[in-house]
């Protein structure tokens, strides 16, 4: 079983069920491929703790324990807060922070008897697109590589997962995604990845960005994959989420062999203007057209408000973020500077050495939009612009099951291509930003190269709770094509 | 609306952030950049639009699960119960600063 | 509108008081809110604001400021939203309080009570623009490190509903007098414990002057005053500092002060020059409050009695003036012995002067509160009842009252035995009346022989010399005779 790192998690799951391979076997596997962190993806391992959870995973098979995600190595987005693992957010302000809880998503993920590889690289507090804000470790913080092209980013802000999952480091990784950042860092790096729908999956022990935005979710080779991940990530975590939704936890794969006909796929014009590069627009179209000959029709509709999506994120992220991170101000926990006169000069040196600059502009940003006698014309505006934003989904969805379109312009740009231009990063958000303000589940799946041969993804959007018909509609598609089997050269 | 120097100044006070001159020159062009695009989004007529402070508010599969908030998902109460216990060794341990477990910060004068 | 000037000055007082809920857990975290623990062991995650956490609502801080909202009359909004209060302080571990801004769970309302005016007593009402629930901060300790300061964030997250007044009151007298009776309101309906000591009742006046007719001046806010007596004194002296300014020429700064109860002065604190933009939006963690209609009509039906009715009710039942109702209605605990001993002896009137004089008097003396009273409101009810079928005379019955007191030991359990001991005593020490008439007229007799100057100065009409004779009639036996009875034989034995 050489190529046991190329597995997904369905396909592992019954490698280790079958007793083909022990879970600490199968760990140890993965952890040797660590050395040397390829790509800068991890931030922290601790070979000890994984080969502890993997033990206690063998127990369990041992007993019959048949759940589906038993035993299979997953490296968690280090915006979850571990008790096993430092915590940075990517930041300096938290670097050898230890959470003394687990993330409720970290927790669920360990009862399903997955095995924890480490925690992976992400943009500052998840603030970016290309996982070239990451600041840690402060001696040397190391930008994410793309797999497909070490001279490319991956995408961000979970470009360390993305990553990892691409290079066949890990199975499966969880994700987080605001503005894109679960399903841009997939399209980029050619995986999988889904964000459902707001209040899904439990924000207890993510470190919050924009608390009306932030949602977990599954990355990993395959919509299959991202089914089992999926249903047991997400379920009501009433007791300490009050924004948790209180739906019934569901199972995502139940719908996943469903055929496609009678499908109606929403293809909004919007998304295919001018600022679509055609290397992207190629794929994107062979694959509606793959749809189509699966039985789904494709409908024209309208998201009129898609590129105010743009500004109305901008306004309302960095508002809930400049709040949220206050806390961050070197009296309980995090980085303090060492020299200060007093306790102002304590706050505002431990704060601009810790945050970074992407981080600093957006609270920057923030504080603007939420001052005194701004909040109407900026935050309040971008407020009610958000919910037009919705019902233009709601309309669209009356002529459409799903809404299909691409994830971001262009491929993976090249490093430092737009690292000293914000707005380009922001502007780069236009497609993803819009089922983010509105809350609706969205996903990404590989559907064939652009130039560089680099990954395009294709995005599909879907009306509140229905990810099971995303997925079915994924998978589907996945069955047709073979993008998803692909890896990159350097992956082995 | 663009901002100024002074601007960048009190922001900056209100975030507790301090930029050099040329970081703050930088911020002050790289914001207006942004702005500018923002003005945009000001122009849009939203009279009689209630502003969406969440996505929760929009949902409308949930006027179904719960009739008594059909403007949307109200508040969940938790019963008035105790049951954190004394953890502050353990909470404590990536405090920059703490005596006899009490936070220490340079004197406050009021 | 009374002319209470100050050297020609108006007085306008407004006050937001912040009262700690007395629930068992934080307002948005598990954690215990009792008082005195070790530092920051009754700080969880939560509370600490370590990242990845999140707030989850106390039912029981809801409840408490729905019954607060319907002790005053208040409105209590169907849906109210929380938001957040942005700014930097190392006792406010997000760096934001969660508070309530546009929309307040509890809105308008009044506090009436009476006070004196000079010679007169006065009805006021003081108007509530709202109250909502919010959380308390942490506490700084600056005494215990030299150059430093510890945080103590057991309090941190501690429920309190903010109670703010519209300007409405227009003296210090006014405003106490305020200030005591919202703390009865809270205090009796049981949301608040009170302790002012322990920090549980705060209180903020915002104070300013102007000429009568005038737009309202600027006022200056005096925070965390934590004693009725220091609230009068802080805002007399602000008031008088504020004229010396204006008549000096100098324009009144918006400011907060603190005042200092060792020198009596308020002094303005050091300005945090941001402290205006709180930059103030709606919290994204938490969804609206919504509060139905048979919520708030279960609370209202569970509330006990308050104050003010119970003293309306005390007026017409037991037929008080209403200020004996009103210092009966202090406390739950008062009223409550009040008619526990209006009921045992039937008379009402005499009940509440007995508790309002000798009662309270020992118990102001001792610093007690009723709850630590002695003397039973069995025992008073006997006593009562043994001064008024002419056992014992008031003087005998304050000897009673002053043994009950002083051996304490009053069996709230057990009303028959606490009677049986007034006459006990009674015995003991002699105390009864005589009420043998043949006996007192005999006394009567022998006192009028031998006093005939007074007989002969009351029947040439000077009714005082009947004092004369009542002394000698008195000691003669021994302080039991009756008075009452006394006088009725000589008037008529002189007639």
């Amino acid at each position: 079983m050489s190529d046991l790192h190329t597995l997904g998690v369905a396909q592992l799951s019954a490698l280790l069920q079958n007793k083909d391979i022990g879970a600490v076997e199968l760990a140890t596997r993965m952890l040797a491929r660590l050395g040397g962190n390829p790509h800068n993806a991890f931030l922290s391992v601790d070979s000890e703790v994984t080969l502890a959870q993997a033990k206690a995973a063998d127990a369990r098979i041992a007993t019959g324990d048949t759940s589906p995600l038993l035993g299979v190595p997953i490296a968690h987005k280090d915006i979850f807060v571990t008790a096993d693992f430092p915590t940075t957010a990517g930041s300096r302000i938290l670097e050898g922070y230890r959470s003394p809880f687990n993330a409720t998503v970290v927790q669920r993920m360990g009862e399903a008897g997955m095995v924890t590889l480490g925690k992976l690289s992400c943009d500052e507090f998840a603030m970016g697109s290309a996982n070239e804000n990451v600041a840690v470790p402060s001696a040397k913080p190391q930008a994410v590589t793309n797999p497909w092209d070490v001279s490319r980013i991956p995408g961000g802000s979970s470009g360390g997962s993305a990553a990892a999952v691409a290079a066949c480091l890990t199975p499966a990784a969880t994700g987080t995604d605001t503005g894109g950042s679960i399903r841009q860092p997939a399209a980029f790096c050619g995986i999988t990845g889904i964000k459902p729908t707001y209040g899904r999956a439990s924000r207890y022990g993510m470190v919050a960005f924009a608390s009306s935005l932030d949602q977990a979710g599954p990355m990993a080779r395959n919509a299959e994959d991202c089914a089992l991940l999926l249903s047991a990530m997400c379920g009501p975590d009433l007791d300490r989420d009050s924004t948790s939704l209180d739906v019934k936890a569901e199972d995502f794969s139940r719908d996943l062999n469903k055929p496609l006909k009678g499908l109606r796929v929403g293809v909004p014009h919007e998304f295919f203007a001018d600022g679509l590069a055609s290397d992207v627009r190629g794929p994107i179209n062979t694959a509606l057209e793959n749809l189509k000959s699966q039985g789904a029709t494709l409908v024209s509709i309208a998201l009129p408000r898609t590129s105010l999506s743009i500004p109305v994120y901008y306004i309302i992220a960095p508002a809930e973020a400049s709040s949220n991170l206050s806390r961050f101000d070197g009296v309980k926990f995090g980085h303090r500077a060492k020299d200060f006169t007093d306790l102002a000069d304590m706050y505002e040196k431990t704060r601009t050495e810790g945050f970074g600059d992407e981080v600093k502009r957006r609270i920057m940003i923030g504080s603007y939009v939420l001052s005194h006698g701004y909040y109407d014309a900026y935050y309040l505006q971008a407020q009610k612009i958000r919910r037009m934003i919705a019902d233009d989904f709601q309309e669209a969805f009356k002529q459409c099951d799903v809404i299909a379109g691409p994830v971001a312009p262009t491929v993976a740009w090249k490093l430092g291509d737009k690292s000293d231009d914000p707005l380009a990063n922001y502007l780069a958000d236009i497609f993803t930003l819009p089922a983010s303000l509105a809350g609706l589940p969205g996903m990404s799946i590989p559907v064939g190269f652009g130039e560089g041969h680099m990954p395009v993804g294709m995005q599909l959007i879907g009306n509140y709770l229905q990810e099971a018909k995303l997925l079915n509609v994924a998978h589907q598609f996945q069955l047709a094509t073979e993008f998803h089997l692909k890896t990159p050269g350097g992956a082995a | 609306m663009s901002l100024t120097p002074a601007d960048i100044q009190r922001l900056a006070l209100l975030s507790r952030l301090s930029f050099d001159t040329p970081a703050s020159q930088r911020l002050l062009e790289g914001l207006n950049n942004f702005f500018a695009i923002v003005e945009e989004m000001r122009k849009v007529d939203t009279s009689g639009v209630v502003p969406m402070a969440h996505p929760i508010d929009a949902m409308p599969y949930l006027a179904d699960h719960a009739p008594s908030a059909p403007e949307g998902m109200a508040l969940r109460l938790r019963d008035d119960v105790v049951s954190e216990d004394n953890q502050r060794e353990t909470n404590q341990r990536s405090a920059p600063a703490v005596e006899r477990g009490l936070f220490l910060v340079p004197k406050v004068i009021e | 509108m009374s002319a209470l000037l100050v050297h020609g000055y108006e007085v306008v007082i407004g006050f937001e008081t912040h009262a700690q809920l007395s629930t068992q857990s934080k307002i948005f975290s598990r954690a215990s809110t009792a008082f005195g623990a070790e530092p920051n062991t009754q700080a969880c995650a939560v509370d600490l604001a370590l990242p990845g956490t999140l707030p989850v609502m106390n039912k029981g801080a809801v409840e408490r400021a729905i019954q607060l909202g319907l002790a005053l009359g208040s409105y209590i909004a169907e849906r109210s939203i929380f938001a957040r209060k942005n700014y930097f302080y190392p006792d406010l571990p997000k760096g934001y309080q969660i508070s309530q801004f546009e929309i307040p769970v509890v809105q308008g309302g009044v506090v009436s009570f009476f006070m004196e005016e000079g010679k007169e007593t006065v009805h006021k009402t003081v108007r509530l623009v709202r109250a909502h629930l919010e959380e308390d901060a942490g506490k700084s300790l600056h005494e215990d490190f030299i150059a430093q300061t510890g945080i103590d964030l057991n309090r941190a997250g501690t429920p309190l509903l903010e109670i703010v007044t519209e300007p409405d009151m227009r003296s210090s007298a006014e405003a106490v007098a305020y200030a005591k009776e919202l703390h009865k309101i809270v205090t009796w309906i049981g949301i608040c414990d009170g302790n002012m000591q322990e920090g549980s009742f705060r209180c903020d006046a915002n104070v300013s002057v102007r000429k009568p007719g005038a737009p309202l001046g600027t006022r200056r806010e005096i925070k965390n005053l934590n004693s009725f007596k220091f609230m009068q004194q802080a805002i007399d002296y602000e008031v008088r500092w504020q004229i010396e300014q204006i008549e000096d020429g100098h324009a009144i700064q918006q400011a907060t002060v603190l005042f200092n109860p060792d020198t009596g002065e308020t002094r303005a604190m050091r300005t945090k020059e941001d402290a205006a933009d709180y930059r103030y939006f709606p919290d994204p963690d938490l969804p609206p409050l919504v509060i139905g209609r048979d919520w708030v009509e279960r609370v209202r039906s569970e509330m006990a009695e308050l104050p003010r009715v119970m003293a309306e009710r005390f007026v017409t039942q037991y037929g008080l003036p209403e200020y004996d109702a009103t210092q009966l209605t202090q406390s739950k605990a008062m009223a409550a012995y009040f008619e526990a001993t209006a009921k045992a002896c039937g008379q009402a009137k005499l009940a509440s002067n007995w508790i309002m004089g000798d009662v309270s008097r020992r118990l102001n003396a001792g610093e007690m509160t009723i709850e630590q009273s002695p003397v039973s409101a069995a025992q008073l009810a006997a006593l009562i009842g043994r001064i008024n079928d002419n056992t014992i005379s008031n003087n005998a019955a304050r000897q009673v009252f002053d043994a009950l007191w002083s051996e304490g030991g009053a069996n709230v359990d057990d009303a028959t035995a606490d009677a049986t001991r007034v006459d006990a005593i009674i015995d003991a020490k002699g105390l009864k009346q005589m009420n043998d008439s043949g006996e007192l007229e005999k006394i009567i007799d022998e006192v009028l022989a031998a006093n005939p100057k007074n007989v002969e100065e009351f029947k040439a009409g000077n009714a005082k010399a009947l004092n004369g004779l009542v002394g000698p009639i008195m000691k003669a036996s021994k302080g039991k005779a009756n008075p009452a009875q006394v006088n009725e034989f000589l008037l008529k034995k002189l007639s």
